[in-house]
């Protein structure tokens, strides 16, 4: 066991850290969130940065562990979240990469790279959520088009997308799990509606999509008809692996930075208070282990991230919830108050244990897939 | 070329051949004896284990050791943890440099912990004061106990000993509590396999799934909080080991009842048997209160 890093992994933190330093002030300021053009703007602009200085691909041909050193460093240096990236650096982008055609690559992945289009993830539906593979939105073959029709839910960044990683039904008659498409859908086609959703931190996170004989080309099929299933659950191993690393990070800041709020006020004189902090820093301290667990069992094992991301997901997400509540107990009455720091945070904490994958999922995962335990239903 | 924070394939073997001895010397039949003869330490065992080098596994091969770290260390006691090895394992690892025979098996060694001492009757050396002790009747009955200040709460400062201030101490019983809460969930995953109700496994139906998920959710977060400080040697990663280890041993050790329903509740399964050492071990080197404090103020700065 070895938790020590190579001369040119630190050679890699030191320049990233480095450029960081020198970047990092030159950005414009932070959007607000409501302004999503401004929002999209500012997220592919701080991509394009990343890809002029040759950091762009670091979530695809990097080594885990230089991904690794890369969210670590950036996170730690306060630079831009991957924000309207997130789909297509982390989903659909890795999806391509490994179902693909040469000319799909070639199509949709330096536009993602460059910070040139966003994507977002058409998933979901008002019938489909937990149980994915009982959705219904229909797509039927006319001459060189797919047609499409259906409504999708909760998709993040829909607003201000160019295109969607979209699942479809292309045989009602298979098993549910073999009539599923996936298909890359231009957002800027005929019969798409974008409805935003407020979520209950007030801001319009994701929306719902209605689809209306949409026509989306048969070359922007990723992988077979009818295969969608399984391309799709390898979109959702990567989903469920490295994308919370930056956030771990993060938390552990935002940690600190509640344990010295508290102190300036007092409360940090009552011990239960304290002595939550000093359990929440082990947890945090430990998710950060499991994350190098997790990164040095893909470097060994090969690329997709293992099972070891439904442990991490189901620690991290209640984590994440516990911070902003004891955030809450250092805020004292002010906790109420929307202007206050770390108040928004601690709504936002509460889609963590439902987005990508709700705990109960999760745990049934661990128990058939992990233990194998017999299978319920 | 990277972190490597996994095991390596001499880590594996060791745990491997540890298992294997503590399968022989010291099997379910040697475990429940040792229940029904409380307070009795099996010196055929000890020396057993002095011979395998569990005592000398970190003294310098110069000085008869076997010459490993803290990680072999931490996987050999978690194998102890998982097979309820009974005796003062920690205290006579501790001591294998400092006193004669320590290291082979020959002396037993307990120390002072706190306002407790683990075999002390037992043992041919006890480090620590030992002014005004008392004996309780344990909870665990494959840990005798003593209490210091008598069975009246402390007053004054609480004394300490060795066991309680070398945080080595505390991280090998997390690792202790580490094979607890892997074995624990093991034998709940075995039983939700086998026992039938309603005409199918117990193991498939959610509410029992979600327990045994939930088992092993904290046992491999314990695990690697423990791989981790068994590495850095940091107070502060060791502070963090046992307060995931202990959750993941007493928590999980009550699950696992629960998932055995009646039989979970008799003498005669184990369970009960790592619930009460998981206790026992919760209380050493100043409890979760002292490791809670020590993050708290690297925390605050
Ligand atoms: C902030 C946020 C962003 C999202 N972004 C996207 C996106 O961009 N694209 C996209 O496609 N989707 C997105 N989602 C959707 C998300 O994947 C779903 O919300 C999630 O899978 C749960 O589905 P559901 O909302 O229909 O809840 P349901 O499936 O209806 O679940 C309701 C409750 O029932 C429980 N439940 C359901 N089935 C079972 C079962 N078998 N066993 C035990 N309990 C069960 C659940 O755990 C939950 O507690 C997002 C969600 C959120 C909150």
């Amino acid at each position: 066991m070895d938790l020590s890093y190579t001369p040119e992994e630190e050679e890699f933190r030191a320049r990233l850290r480095e450029w960081l330093a020198k970047v990092l002030p030159t950005l414009p300021a932070k959007p607000s969130p409501d302004d999503w053009p401004a929002r999209r703007a500012y997220d592919l602009g701080w991509q394009r940065t990343l890809h002029d200085a040759g950091y762009a691909e670091v979530h695809w041909d990097a080594s885990p562990t230089t991904r690794l050193i890369f969210l670590e460093e950036t996170e730690r240096a306060g630079a831009p979240y991957v924000g309207a990236n997130f789909v297509g650096l982390l989903h659909a982008g890795p999806t391509i990469a490994a179902e693909g055609t040469a000319g799909q690559r070639a199509r949709w992945l330096p536009p993602i790279l460059r910070g040139e289009e966003v994507w977002c993830q058409g998933f979901s539906e008002p019938d489909a959520g937990s149980d994915l593979a009982a959705l219904r939105t229909r797509a039927w073959r006319d001459g060189d088009d797919y047609v499409v029709s259906g409504s999708k839910i909760w998709t993040s960044h829909a607003e201000v997308a160019d295109w969607c990683e979209l699942l479809v039904r292309t045989d009602p008659d298979a098993p549910r799990h073999r009539g599923i498409t996936w298909l890359a859908m231009p957002m800027d086609a005929d019969g798409i509606t974008v409805r935003p959703l407020r979520t209950l931190a007030g801001s319009a996170e994701f929306a719902e999509v209605f689809l209306d004989e949409v026509r989306v080309p048969a070359g922007n099929r990723v992988g077979a008809e009818n295969d969608g299933w399984r391309v799709t659950m390898v979109t959702l191993s990567f989903e469920r692996g490295t994308a919370f690393v930056g956030e771990v990070v993060a938390c552990r800041r935002v940690l600190g930075e509640l344990a010295r709020a508290a102190r300036e006020n007092g409360r940090w004189d009552d011990p239960v208070l304290r002595r939550r902090f000093g359990r929440l820093e082990a947890e945090f301290r430990a998710l950060w282990r499991l994350t190098q667990w997790n990164v040095s069992a893909a470097e060994t094992g090969g690329g997709v991230p293992g099972t070891g991301a439904s442990v991490f997901k189901l620690r991290y997400s209640h984590a994440r919830q516990e911070l902003y509540d004891a955030a809450a107990d250092v805020l004292g009455p002010d906790r109420l108050d929307l202007d206050r720091p770390w108040v928004i945070d601690r709504l936002s904490s509460l889609s963590y244990t439902i987005a990508a994958g709700t705990s109960q999922i999760q745990r049934t995962i661990v128990a058939e897939r992990i233990l194998g335990l017999p299978r319920g239903r | 070329m990277s972190v490597r924070f996994q095991l390596t394939d001499d880590q594996r073997a060791l745990q491997a051949g540890v298992r294997e001895l503590l399968g022989r010397c010291f099997g379910r039949e040697a475990l429940r004896a040792a229940v029904a003869a409380p307070g009795r330490l099996d010196r055929a065992l000890w020396r057993a284990l002095g011979g395998a080098g569990f005592f000398a596994l970190r003294l310098p091969e110069a000085a008869g050791g076997v010459g490993l770290g803290l990680p072999e260390a931490v996987l050999a006691f978690e194998e102890a943890g998982r097979a309820l090895v009974p005796g003062p394992l920690i205290a006579t690892h501790l001591a294998a440099a400092a006193v004669p025979g320590a290291a082979t098996g020959e002396t037993v060694v307990a120390a002072v912990d706190g306002e407790l001492v683990e075999w002390l009757a037992a043992a041919d050396r006890v480090l620590g004061d030992t002014a005004g002790v008392a004996p309780v009747r344990s909870i665990d009955p494959l840990t005798p106990l003593h209490r210091i200040n008598g069975t009246a709460p402390a007053a004054g400062p609480v004394r300490t000993g060795p066991m309680s201030t070398d945080p080595v101490a505390v991280l090998l019983t997390a690792a202790e509590q580490l094979g607890t809460a892997a074995r624990v969930c093991e034998l709940a995953v075995q039983h939700a396999r086998t026992r039938e109700q309603f005409g199918r496994p117990i193991g498939a139906f959610q509410a029992v799934q979600h327990l045994c998920a939930d088992l092993l959710v904290r046992s491999e977060i314990a695990r690697v909080a423990v791989y981790a400080a068994a590495v850095t040697a940091d107070p502060a990663d060791i502070a963090a080991a046992r307060l995931l280890a202990d959750e993941a041993a007493v928590r999980g050790a009550r699950d696992c009842l629960q998932v055995h329903g009646g039989m979970g509740f008799t003498w005669e399964a184990d369970v009960h048997l790592h619930l009460k050492r998981a206790w026992v071990r919760a209380e050493r080197g100043g409890g979760s209160t002292q490791s809670e404090e020590l993050l708290a103020v690297r925390l605050a700065g």
